[in-house]
């Protein structure tokens, strides 16, 4: 009995304790996926990396803030930035009235881009009735959910690419800059076809509604981007010379 | 050697891709499952020793703690559990210390969806360096596991403490040893044998557990073989196609070695429990 009591009070002190130290400015934690490459991804050295760090960097040091990266699954992204563990959301995310009933966007940092159906060469890809793959929680995959093809869900955006090219999925439908890179690397193996669709708004970063003096600061230094052409810049830099006009 | 990766070929390319960063998180997260496990097993005897007593308790309010423990935690399916735990331990704590370091603040905690605690009550801290965070989470994963294994562990050792023969507990009543003695020099150490058979089906479905690691947020050896595996763009230093298959079939050596050196251990084990009983 008395181990579990010094037990008990070890942990009281650990979880104490660490109020001690009084943190320097305001530190913000960035939360991503980590796994969307360009907007977001690991890179060799375990760092985030892509075009969402390179935004985010600027907007922090803009708006005079100690940014650190975090990684989190999609699938419980939004729920770990309500309960705290991170504070913002900047993973290539669009922003739409069902996400922003529970959290708050930022006006948008990327403008609303046509998602794309991506098959292999040659397939032919009934986009009403085929199978068709999509990243789980995305606009993506409600937009096929009422189309009438056949859904098929997916935790990351990898095993989407995956499922199309073993013959699980017809197609696959997602963000335009996302697939332009596999399209360009496979060799002709995987192609664009059918139509482009227009779903979702632009992409923002998503933050607590409490939180509402990070959201102006953000957006104050998201305005002084497009104002001064950086951020047209970094999207030019990362989607291949994709030209916006912000 | 590795400043320009698309410069090399074959071995000197291997060799680079293999020692990248990336890589050495993978090798060092094989630290990760095995620190978690040798810190994981004493709470889980010592919660499973706790409760097999509180079990066969003679006071009824004990009693009733063992009982309760035992069939809650082994009714909610193990992932459910995984995910509850951590969270709410993580709000309880930070609740707690907001209460105690925010007095002066009079917002709700709660406010619609979202989960607000002032600043400083944060657990750890947000401009905490990533390795706080980590340990925070790693330890949270441990009392949930320590929880959740506790119970199963629990109950194999009450089992384990029903076997041992009645003749054996008389036997040191005849010799006058009290009841404690009886307990600490006779059944306990007796009961081992009747508990190894469970604890070390236990300890595998333990061992095949930890993966469960990547939903508290921790990156253990799952994690990065499938994201090392997954095809990589040329965006990469170092691109290719989808390895998955190969980064697996690693994985599946790792825990089959695992399982080998467990058996080994057991084995062992089972002779010096075992050692001088007529079977």
């Amino acid at each position: 009995m008395t181990n579990m009591k010094s037990f008990l009070g070890a942990l009281a002190l650990g979880v104490f304790a660490a109020g001690a130290v009084s943190a320097a400015g305001h530190s913000v934690r960035m939360g991503t996926e980590g796994a969307y490459p360009p907007y977001n991804f690991i890179n060799d050295a375990g760092q985030v990396d892509g075009f969402e760090r390179e935004v985010g960097d600027e907007l922090c040091k803009r708006a005079a803030l100690e940014c650190t990266w975090v990684t989190n699954e999609w699938d419980s992204i939004i729920p770990n930035l309500v309960s705290g563990n991170y504070d913002t959301i900047i993973a290539g995310m669009s922003i739409t009235d069902e996400r922003d009933k529970v959290i708050d966007f930022t006006q948008e940092y990327y403008p609303p881009d046509p998602s794309a159906y991506v098959a292999l060469a040659g397939a032919d890809v009934d986009f009403n009735g085929g199978v068709i793959a999509a990243q789980a929680s995305t606009i993506q995959a409600s937009y096929i959910a009422e189309s009438g093809a056949m859904l098929v869900e997916f935790t990351s955006p990898d095993d989407t690419i995956a499922a199309v090219k073993n013959g699980e999925a017809d197609a696959v439908l997602a963000d335009r800059g996302f697939l332009a890179d596999i399209v360009k690397d496979s060799g002709g193996e995987l192609v664009f076809t059918g139509p482009d669709v227009a779903i979702g708004g632009g992409v923002g970063i998503g933050v607590r509604e409490s939180d509402g003096e990070l959201k102006g600061k953000l957006d104050a230094a998201i305005s002084s981007m497009k104002a001064d052409g950086t951020l047209n810049a970094l999207i030019a830099k990362w989607f291949d010379g994709k030209v916006t006009n912000y | 050697m590795c400043a320009d990766p698309s410069t090399l070929e074959g071995l000197n390319w291997w060799l680079c891709y293999l020692t990248t960063v990336k890589h050495m998180n993978l090798y060092t997260s094989v630290f990760t499952v095995l620190l978690l496990l040798a810190i994981v097993t004493p709470c889980i005897l010592a919660l499973g020793f706790g409760g097999a007593v509180a079990k066969r308790s003679a006071l009824m309010p004990v009693r009733w703690v063992g009982m309760g423990y035992t069939s809650m935690v082994r009714g909610v399916p193990d992932i459910v559990f995984f995910m509850f735990v951590p969270i709410a331990l993580d709000q309880v704590f930070e609740m707690i210390r907001h209460k105690v370091l925010c007095s002066d603040v009079t917002d709700p905690i709660w406010q619609g969806n979202d989960f607000v605690v002032c600043d400083i009550a944060k657990l750890p801290l947000n401009a905490a360096p990533q390795w706080q965070h980590d340990a925070y989470g790693f330890i949270l994963a441990v009392i949930a596991f320590a929880i959740v294994f506790g119970a199963f562990a629990a109950n194999v050792i009450d089992g384990a403490l029903k076997a041992v023969p009645k003749g054996q507990l008389e036997a040191g009543e005849a010799v006058g040893m009290t009841k404690r003695q009886i307990f600490t020099r006779i059944h306990a150490p007796q009961m081992w044998r009747y508990a190894l058979p469970g604890l070390s089906n236990l300890w595998m479905i333990l061992l095949k557990a930890t993966p469960l690691l990547f939903l508290l947020g921790i990156e253990d050896v799952v994690y990065w073989a499938r994201e090392l595996g997954g095809a990589k763009t040329s965006r990469f230093a170092y691109p290719h196609t989808d390895w998955r298959l190969g980064y697996f079939l690693a994985l599946l050596v790792f825990y089959l070695f695992l399982t080998w050196i467990s058996e080994k251990v057991f084995d062992r084990l089972k002779l010096r429990f075992g050692a001088g009983v007529a079977i």
